[in-house]
């Protein structure tokens, strides 16, 4: 707890980490775990492009194929993007409010545990008997009929990971709405910390559903329940419904800081104030509101009946309303700027076209007669394809080489970064174009193989030919990633040299308290208007440099996710019948869940404070450690 | 926050539980977790209407059959009252009157251990006629609903416990106060749950 400068070694910095609660440590963690399974989940989709680059290939069972679409979809989404969403937001949106670190650090470090364990707990299904398969969406009329622990895996992993999510998603909501710098109005915030605002919220209300159905889908397959179980009553529409009250503001959770993040770099990069900075603000509120009234529309074709088709068709064609907003707010931002064409830039520009195409099949298919002949095929691949790559998969790569500079102090290499974007962008397009055109030929998706006489050879070929370029662009992308980490070529607090916000202010990456004196907030764009004016300390401070109040690292946080992950395998192989260990493990599990838990109620934890002395000697050049 | 800090009753600020920033963000950050309980109570209700005496063909267990109104009545009572008598412990909290507040609390949690003790003789009793978690789609979404809350019920009353152990020599400070209010507003939570459940489950059930 002292700030003695000391060297550590690999044992030391692996300890750190398991134990750190700073926002900055851990969306290392989120970025390092999230980028991981992003991989894992990249050489699902070659596999994928793989088995079905030529017509009747035997790459692939049609098991296999299932486990790995399944395992695709559920890893992209839940251990991939939002991970590495929740990396930026923990990494940046603290210092764009000028606060010290997030509200519940505690429970910032749970949050990632929970995720990482049930993110391993999912994938190492393919080690114990075989990946879930029946699909990312997990229908319960295919989730109970499947055999072996698949599905239990699947369920059990995603709760874990769930409450990690929500447990995010509420510290977020805290720190925007407690943390604040003086000054730091909510319509003065970055558009970036408005969207982790909106999207935490819809975090908060969107997780308990499908924890909810996780749970009916556990106690069935694994404790004799009935929710879905139609013979005894059940009904299978149920998780359609708890799945998707859950699905559809997934897809904006995911969706609103990438938009967040765009339009920080449109800003940035075109060096003038966001246009129509209010409407985007209240087009974000808005679409985190509408999200939640349209889940429906995945489900045109249950037979709810033509007023719930309506109603829901009405209700998704108007979130196209402020989702143009924003469109023309970014374009309107570019428009008369002084437009310099970073890797980050890039990836903006690239992204609006992509996202747009992929929204206008979005309202397509909210035309509910016509969903009836697009549903469940590779139109619906495309379409979906289009805004999650297209739009939260650009704005992870514009993130990171944004980004990484503050995290890392060190720049990405942009000429690698162009060559990236260039066989990423291409590759997208590639893959995902074509395939509308599959599924108007009428290929559905989900299948393992076709024959050569349906006619869709040469799309698919040339579908797989694209997933080869992304491929190339993410292998490129990681050979920047280690060039630019042996190189480690420092660089200072703006290395942009157009940041407006308070993150660009302070060193990168900035010190583990983030400001030494909180800083005054004078509008809009604040680091900005302290540029213009020629204050070069980039800020004006909101009080005297004094002590500063920081919390204590734990390790429990990873104890007790430790103790979920434990007990989940007892409740997995509870009813096997010739598992007797079974029962003990998930006793000895929850133990250990609720011992950590209740040794962290009981024991004080009120942090250390940094001296202004360290603080001094900190600014003079010497290192202040946490720990 | 200086947790060695001595208070009067003078001294003592008139919201503890929001005097410090560690008690601002506890007080957002739980009412925020409130709501994600109040959706997934929300998912489990909307669950069992659409269970509701559903079972394989020839079920004989209904709502309208099964439930009885005078136990549960008993039980609403019993945790409506633990409600108050929570009030009260917060009333003394406020005033910095850690006895009080102790001897409120202990009748807190005696009257949510006598609900939890009838809730358990309740389900028993439907075992024992054959209405078990796995007979039928009511009645695991009956289990589920009311079970979850039961274990609400058990997690509030353990937090209670494990806090008055705790505290039980140091007396009230600004670090403990605002865990007390919590797990008396967690304890109200617990309670406005269960007047929908006996609205909903037992009234509605009745009434066929």
């Amino acid at each position: 707890m002292s700030s003695i400068a000391q060297k550590k070694g690999f044992g030391a910095t692996i300890w750190d980490f398991m134990t750190t609660v700073d926002h900055k440590k851990i969306a290392i963690l989120y970025l390092i775990s999230g980028g991981f399974f992003f991989l894992v989940g990249g050489v699902e989709a070659m596999l994928i492009r793989i088995q079905l680059a030529k017509a009747g290939n035997d790459f692939l069972s049609a098991g296999l194929y299932n486990e790995i679409i399944t395992m695709h979809g559920t890893t992209m989404i839940f251990l991939a993007s939002m991970p590495i969403l929740l990396a930026f937001m923990n990494a940046i949106m603290p210092l764009q409010i000028g606060a010290r670190d997030v509200a519940f650090p505690f429970l910032n470090s749970l949050g990632f545990w929970l995720f990482f364990f049930g993110g391993i707990f999912l994938n190492l299904s393919w080690f114990m008997g075989g990946a879930p398969d029946a699909g990312w969406t997990n229908y319960a009329s295919l989730a109970l009929a499947s055999e072996g622990h698949g599905i239990d895996f699947y369920t059990l992993g995603l709760t874990i990971s769930g409450f990690g999510t929500l447990i995010a998603g509420i510290n977020f909501l805290v720190t925007i709405i407690n943390m604040r710098a003086p000054g730091m109005t909510y319509m003065r915030m970055p558009l970036f910390t408005w969207t982790t605002f909106v999207a935490s919220a819809l975090i908060l209300l969107a997780f308990p559903p499908l924890t909810v159905g996780l749970f009916f889908m556990i106690f069935d397959r694994l404790f004799g329940a009935n929710f879905f179980a139609v013979d005894m009553g059940g009904n299978t529409i149920i998780w359609e419904h708890l799945f998707w009250i859950f699905g559809h503001p997934e897809v904006y959770i995911l969706i609103l800081p990438a938009f967040g993040i765009f339009s920080e770099i449109f800003a940035i990069f075109s060096r003038k104030r966001l246009f129509g900075y209010t409407a985007l603000v209240f087009a974000t509120i808005l679409i985190g509101f509408y999200g939640f009234m349209v889940w429906a529309h995945h489900m045109f074709t249950v037979g709810l009946g033509p007023t719930a088709n309506a109603v829901f068709a009405l209700a998704t064609m108007i979130i196209a309303v402020p989702t143009g907003i924003k469109i023309f707010n970014w374009l309107l931002t570019i428009w008369g700027g002084n437009i310099s064409f970073t890797v980050p830039m890039i990836y903006a520009v690239a992204f609006i076209p992509s996202f747009v195409a992929g929204g206008v099949t979005g309202v397509m298919q909210a035309i509910a007669p016509l969903d009836y002949q697009l549903h469940d095929s590779y139109f619906i691949v495309a379409h979906f394809h289009y805004v999650i790559v297209g739009g939260v998969v650009l704005a992870i790569l514009a993130g990171t080489h944004l980004y990484w500079p503050k995290m890392f102090g060190t720049m990405l290499s942009e000429k690698l970064g162009k060559w990236t974007f260039w066989f990423f962008f291409i590759g997208f397009h590639l893959t995902f174009f074509i395939q509308h055109f599959l599924g108007l030929m009428g290929m559905p998706r989900r299948v393992y193989t076709f024959g050569a006489d349906q006619g869709w050879d040469l799309f698919n070929a040339i579908s797989s030919a694209g997933a080869v370029l992304m491929a190339i662009g993410v292998i490129i992308m990681l050979v920047n990633v280690v060039m630019t980490t042996i190189k480690n070529e420092r660089v200072g607090n703006d290395p942009w040299g157009d940041g407006r916000t308070l993150e660009w202010a302070i060193p990168s990456p900035p010190p583990f308290y983030n400001f030494a004196q909180t800083p005054l907030v004078r509008g809009l764009d604040t680091y900005w208007i302290e540029k213009m004016e020629g204050n070069k300390k980039g800020m004006i401070f909101a009080e005297p440099l004094g002590d500063i109040h920081m919390p204590n690292g734990s390790i429990i946080p990873f104890v007790m996710s430790l103790g979920m992950f434990i007990a989940s395998f007892g409740a997995l192989y509870f009813l096997d019948g010739d598992k007797p260990w079974a029962l003990a493990v998930l006793v000895i599990g929850m133990l250990i869940l609720f011992g950590s838990m209740l040794l962290r109620s009981l024991k004080d934890d009120l942090g250390f404070h940094i001296t202004k002395a360290e603080l001094l000697e900190d600014a003079k050049g010497g290192k202040t450690d946490g720990h | 926050m200086d947790i060695n800090q001595k208070y009067t009753p003078q001294s003592w600020p008139d919201h503890p539980e929001t005097a410090t920033l560690e008690g601002k963000n506890k007080f957002i950050g739980f009412w925020l977790l409130l709501a994600a309980e109040t959706v997934t109570f929300a998912s489990l209700f909307a669950t069992y209407l659409a269970l509701k005496d559903k079972g394989p063909s020839g079920m004989e267990y209904s709502a309208a059959g099964l439930f009885e109104l005078p136990l549960v009545f008993a039980m609403t009572m019993i945790l409506l009252t633990s409600s108050l008598t929570s009030v009260y412990a917060m009333y003394h909290m406020k005033n910095h009157n850690f006895k009080a507040m102790q001897a409120w609390l202990g009748i807190t949690v005696i009257l949510g251990a006598t609900f939890l003790g009838l809730e358990i003789y309740e389900f028993n009793h439907y075992v024992h006629l054959g209405f078990g978690f796995t007979n039928s789609a009511f009645s695991s979404a009956f289990y589920v609903l009311v079970g979850t809350h039961g274990a609400h019920v058990l997690f509030g009353l353990s937090w209670f416990i494990a806090l008055m152990i705790r505290n039980s020599k140091r007396g009230l400070n600004m670090y403990n106060a605002p865990k007390f209010y919590l797990a008396s507003l967690y304890w109200h939570f617990i309670d406005v749950v269960w007047v929908f459940i006996f609205t909903v489950v037992y009234l509605m059930g009745v009434i066929g």
